[in-house]
């Protein structure tokens, strides 16, 4: 469903991604690990259409369709959602006044009349159940005055009520507790069917106990510098980054 | 954030225009163009007036030719030629209205489209409308239902003919007709509005409001609104306002006055949309209005809620002199200026009585070129002991060519009473509107919602039929040249 070729792209005209390839496919769930500041928030930033980033070079295609020209909403509502490494506050809009405009303009774009309110509040309660979130949080603005671990999980709830196909979960498991990042990754294995998939990107192999992903990539100053199977994200764990970063040394040496 | 990406976005967001600009053909009665004592005394002819009612103007009439526009507002106002206004203008054939029938159809028409039917059973359950256009009141609802309990609901110069003496008792009460250039100019020419009176221990039942809409090219509109809350009564009031999109600049100076005796409360809320100009600032109307109202018995409380959207030019400060022990002011309000629009409001809250409390919520958004500043007032005097104020101002930028300014003034003499200022000053965030962007929200819709959210905590003290409407009404006065 989606295939990135040689993807390049800079902030400012600072280069930060210098060449990225990678595909997924329907069903699958890719981990993307790597120290912070290798590019893989900007990354995520590129597929959900963030215009500060800038596109120099590569493809990016999204069921056959060049993503880099669509709209960051046209984007969500083909089924792209991205969890925020740091959700946004709106003061004053409860979360129910934003999912239900949200939820409705995924429904607009499908040819499909809006929600009544009741089918809609039945949609929060099962979505809100489903993923273990407490009840209040539904009641108060976007993320105002949410703890960390609120805003994670609050993410996770809004990927339930939109059900996308590719889904992109930024850093979700960072500043959780044991139990909220079981709450996060028990939310991903519901959710998860044959047909969607997941980019998961972690600093830390644990939530990878939870998630098992079928690739793990390695991002490292811009490049994807190893791919391989879920022991990648163990032997990462033991040996640390450095053991990445000595190696590549050892590469641009040889 | 980066600004250029911001300012992208926001110029992304699609024209709106202003809904209400049409001109409705009435056939009229306009005296000639121009001010003097002669046009005072013909308004007042042409009125049938008591001479109590003319003295009483042309003594405004005197004192204004000795007055001055004041300055100090933060507004750039071009030089307004008072020959060059016509002081009154009513529509032709009011006889004796027996029936909404023997109403113009073309007047009928014009409410209709403006969403303010002039028959009751159209009407929205449990609203009473007092419809003005231009110097005259056409058609108060409801007014025999609300007679049976009392109330007394009816245009200005119907109660000046009815009940002179309430009139004559509170008129120029709360605003002497001294009290500034612009208040004055009305008390000497004003020509309509509406009048409101609450008996003793009566709750009113529904909603008062009152429609205003300016039709005729180079009208003043010069109403006075007078409303009365006796004791241990209450009433909700809201007032709306329209007017066609001229090229030239049209002068609304109004006067609202409100009394609430012991234990009253009084609730009253403004939706204004004049026409606020084109994009480039022509046009548009000057909006300057003198309200206040009178805490005068214990326990009362009175509460200003506004929502401004339209006019080119705003100049208010819906204040409240909290006289009596315990009393109560309120104000809250959101005041938008966008493209060349620009704002100078506020409130002023005196305190006189002992433990008086007010609260003033104060939310600007500025988009385009426009200007939004805040002024306000909290006046602690020597006898108010335990006076409370509390003071949130809140200013909202989309883009970077607009303004928000802030100018509050305090005077306290008491020093048992608390007074708190809060204020913020926000840019309308690139990251609030991708968020919203990547569930699927289009930036126009994220704009809309990011600042109703914003602007809620106000919202919310407006009636439920209303606040619905002021939400569209900010997200359209938006759209457009936010960037
Ligand atoms: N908005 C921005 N402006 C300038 N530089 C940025 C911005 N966002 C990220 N960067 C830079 O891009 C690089 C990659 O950052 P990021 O994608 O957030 O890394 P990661 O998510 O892997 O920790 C870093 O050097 C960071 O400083
Ligand atoms: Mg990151």
């Amino acid at each position: 469903m989606l295939i990135i070729n040689n993807l390049k792209a800079s902030i400012g005209g600072k280069s930060i991604l210098k060449g990225i390839s990678l595909e997924v496919k329907p069903g699958e769930i890719h981990a993307i690990m790597g120290p912070n500041g290798s590019g893989k928030s900007t990354l995520a930033a590129v597929l959900a259409g963030r215009e500060f980033v800038e596109v120099t070079e590569g493809t990016v295609t999204y069921f056959g369709k060049n993503l880099l020209e669509m709209a960051a909403e046209d984007r969500a509502k083909e089924g792209i959602f991205l969890g925020f490494q740091y959700p946004i506050e709106i003061p004053g809009v409860s979360m129910v006044n934003f999912m239900k405009t949200a939820v409705n303009e995924h429904r607009k774009h499908k040819g499909l009349d809006p929600l009544s309110a009741s089918d809609f509040l039945k949609l929060m309660r099962d979505k809100k159940e489903l993923v273990e979130i407490d009840s209040k949080l539904a009641n108060r603005s976007v993320n105002e005055g949410f703890s960390g671990g609120e805003k994670k999980k609050n993410e996770i709830f809004q990927m339930a009520m939109l059900d996308p196909k590719l889904a992109i979960l930024d850093e979700t498991d960072s500043g959780l507790d044991i139990d909220a990042l079981r709450i996060v990754a028990n939310g991903v294995n519901k959710l998860k069917h044959p047909d969607n998939s997941f980019i998961v990107i972690t600093h830390y192999q644990r939530l990878l106990d939870y998630i098992i992903p079928d690739v793990v990539h390695v991002l490292y100053d811009g490049r994807i510098v190893k791919t391989a199977g879920k022991e990648l994200a163990l032997e990462l764990e033991e040996k640390g980054y450095d053991w990445i970063k000595k190696e590549i040394e050892n590469n641009v040496e040889a | 954030m980066m600004e250029k990406d911001n300012d992208k976005i926001l110029s992304e967001v699609t024209t709106g225009e202003y809904k209400y600009g049409f001109y409705s053909n009435i056939e009229m009665d306009r005296i000639p163009k121009g001010l003097s004592e002669e046009v005072v005394r013909l308004i007042s002819f042409k009125k049938n007036e008591p001479e109590w009612l003319l003295d009483f103007r042309l003594k405004s009439y005197r004192h204004w030719l000795t007055m001055k526009m004041p300055t100090w507002p933060n507004l750039r106002i071009p030089p307004i030629n008072y020959q060059d206004i016509i002081f009154y203008a009513a529509p032709k054939e009011r006889k004796n209205l027996k029936s909404v029938d023997d109403i113009d159809p073309e007047l009928r028409k014009t409410f209709d489209k403006l969403g303010i039917p002039l028959e009751e059973q159209k009407h929205l359950a449990g609203v009473a409308v007092d419809a003005v256009i231009d110097s005259v009141s056409i058609k108060t609802t409801f007014k025999e239902t609300l007679a049976e309990m009392g109330i007394i609901f009816c245009s200005f110069s119907d109660a000046v003919k009815e009940y002179p003496d309430l009139v004559k008792r509170y008129m120029g009460s709360v605003v002497p007709y001294t009290d500034n250039f612009f208040a004055t100019l009305n008390s000497a020419v004003f020509s309509d509005g509406s009048f409101c009176y609450i008996p003793k221990g009566v709750r009113c039942p529904m909603e008062l409001s009152t429609y205003f809409r300016i039709n005729s090219a180079n009208t003043g509109q010069f109403e006075r609104t007078l409303l009365i809350a006796d004791e241990e009564s209450y009433v909700s009031y809201l007032e709306g306002c329209t007017a066609p999109s001229r090229d030239e600049n049209q002068l609304h100076a109004a006067i609202v006055e409100i009394v609430a005796e012991k234990n009253a409360e009084v609730k009253y809320s403004t939706v204004q949309n004049w026409y606020p100009g084109d994009k480039e600032g022509k046009g548009g109307v000057f909006n300057f209005v003198t309200k206040r109202g009178m805490c005068k018995g214990e326990n009362s409380k009175i509460s200003w809620t506004q929502i401004e959207t339209g006019s080119a030019i705003t100049w208010k400060y819906p204040s409240c002199i909290l006289r009596g022990d315990n009393s109560t002011g309120e104000f809250y309000s959101v005041a938008v200026t966008n493209n060349h629009q620009q704002a100078d409001t506020g409130t002023k809250m005196t305190h006189i009585g002992k433990n008086t409390k007010s609260t003033v919520v104060s939310k600007g958004i500025s988009a385009g070129y426009g200007q939004n500043s805040y002024r306000g007032l909290v006046k602690v005097l020597k006898n108010a002991t335990n006076a409370r104020n509390y003071s949130q101002c809140d200013s909202l930028l989309l883009g970077d060519k607009c303004g928000a300014h802030t100018f509050p003034y305090l005077e306290v003499d008491n020093s048992t009473s608390i007074v708190e200022h809060e204020a913020t000053t926000s840019k309308i965030g690139e990251d609030q509107i991708f968020y919203c962007n990547q569930r699927g929200i289009s930036t126009e819709d994220a704009i809309g919602l990011i600042v109703n959210g914003y602007a809620r905590e106000v919202i919310n003290k407006l009636p439920m039929e209303f606040a619905v409407e002021a939400q569209k009404l900010l997200q359209i006065s938006l759209e457009g040249s936010v960037g």
